[in-house]
């Protein structure tokens, strides 16, 4: 029904462009519902403004991320207003 | 050819040419290309509100906060209009025939300071616009596309319509506006992208 919904790991590359970690593996609380979750099990709605990553229990908007030209310049717009926390595993 | 020369004058000092005679070209902004479907973007789940549980509010800076149930949204006076679209993921879409109820015939005179507004939707969108870009015969509350109920993929039941703004602006699914003193970003606008949204001018992107 919603065909531009894909799972977390969709938002792998991006996330990867912006933080030095495999961020699929990240783990999210939400900021709404409190659920926790691996970012690659939340969902993922590839909008054509922007990427946004949802909590896979109650729809709010986790990551917000738009990659634009604002200004002629190529810049990232990241919004982690969703989430209480990241907790991002060190590379080993 | 008298008369071909005729008609040219009477439709050049009338200056009646319409719309849909004028070149599509200079119907395209800045930057956007011409598409025949409509494609449809998604930011989250597709909202499906009954109508039966579905209302229309205006709240905030009003004397008295205004509230419509589906069938007495209905009752109101509408309008049918066509206009192109322009979304800022660059397709724009020429003559798309909408039928909804003018924003004035919502707000109806009502009392109010407010010089912004906010349209907060079903599943949690919002989109900010100043009052004067919504009053004045430029926005609608649109229920029907094409002559048929507004689909859910194009925001149905019901979605604000503001033609002259990139489609963003237009919110999908509405389910009011909040009156307000001071202006705030909504959803797009809060990562990035342009306050206002006007095509012609190519507002894209903040700094835009
Ligand atoms: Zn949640």
């Amino acid at each position: 029904m919603d065909e531009q919904r894909l799972d977390g790991n969709a938002v792998g590359g991006l996330l990867g462009e912006i933080f030095p970690f495999e961020m699929t593996s990240a783990e999210t609380a939400c900021a709404g519902c409190g659920a926790t979750s691996g970012v690659g099990a939340a969902m993922v709605y590839a909008h054509g403004m922007g990427t946004i990553v949802r909590c896979a229990s109650c729809d709010n908007a986790l990551i917000r991320i738009a990659r634009h030209n604002g200004g002629g310049m190529g810049q990232y717009w990241l919004d982690l207003r969703g989430v209480a926390y990241l907790k991002i595993e060190e590379a080993t | 050819m008298g008369s071909v020369m005729g008609r040219f004058f009477s439709r050049g000092f009338r200056g009646r040419r319409r719309p849909r005679e004028q070149a599509e070209s200079d119907r395209v902004p800045p930057g956007q290309y011409l598409v025949d479907g409509f494609p449809v973007l998604s930011a989250g789940p597709t909202p499906r509100t009954p109508l039966d549980r579905w209302d229309f509010s205006i709240v905030g800076e009003i004397d008295a906060p205004k509230r419509w149930t589906w069938g007495e949204f209905r009752e109101l006076p509408s309008e049918t209009f066509t206009r192109d679209i322009h979304c800022v993921t660059k397709w724009s879409k020429l003559d798309t025939t909408w039928e909804g109820v003018s924003v004035d015939t919502l707000l109806g005179g009502a009392e109010t300071a407010a010089g912004y507004v906010t349209a907060f939707c079903d599943g949690g969108y919002t989109t900010n616009l100043p009052l004067e870009e919504v009053t004045g015969g430029k926005a609608w509350l649109a229920f029907a596309y094409d002559g048929e109920p507004l689909e859910p993929e194009h925001g149905g039941p019901a979605r604000l319509l503001v033609p002259h703004l990139y489609l963003w602006k237009s919110a999908k699914w509405v389910r009011g506006l909040r009156l307000m003193n001071g202006d705030e970003p909504g959803f797009w606008e809060s990562l990035g992208y342009h306050n206002e949204g006007d095509p012609w001018r190519e507002q894209r992107y903040r700094g835009d």
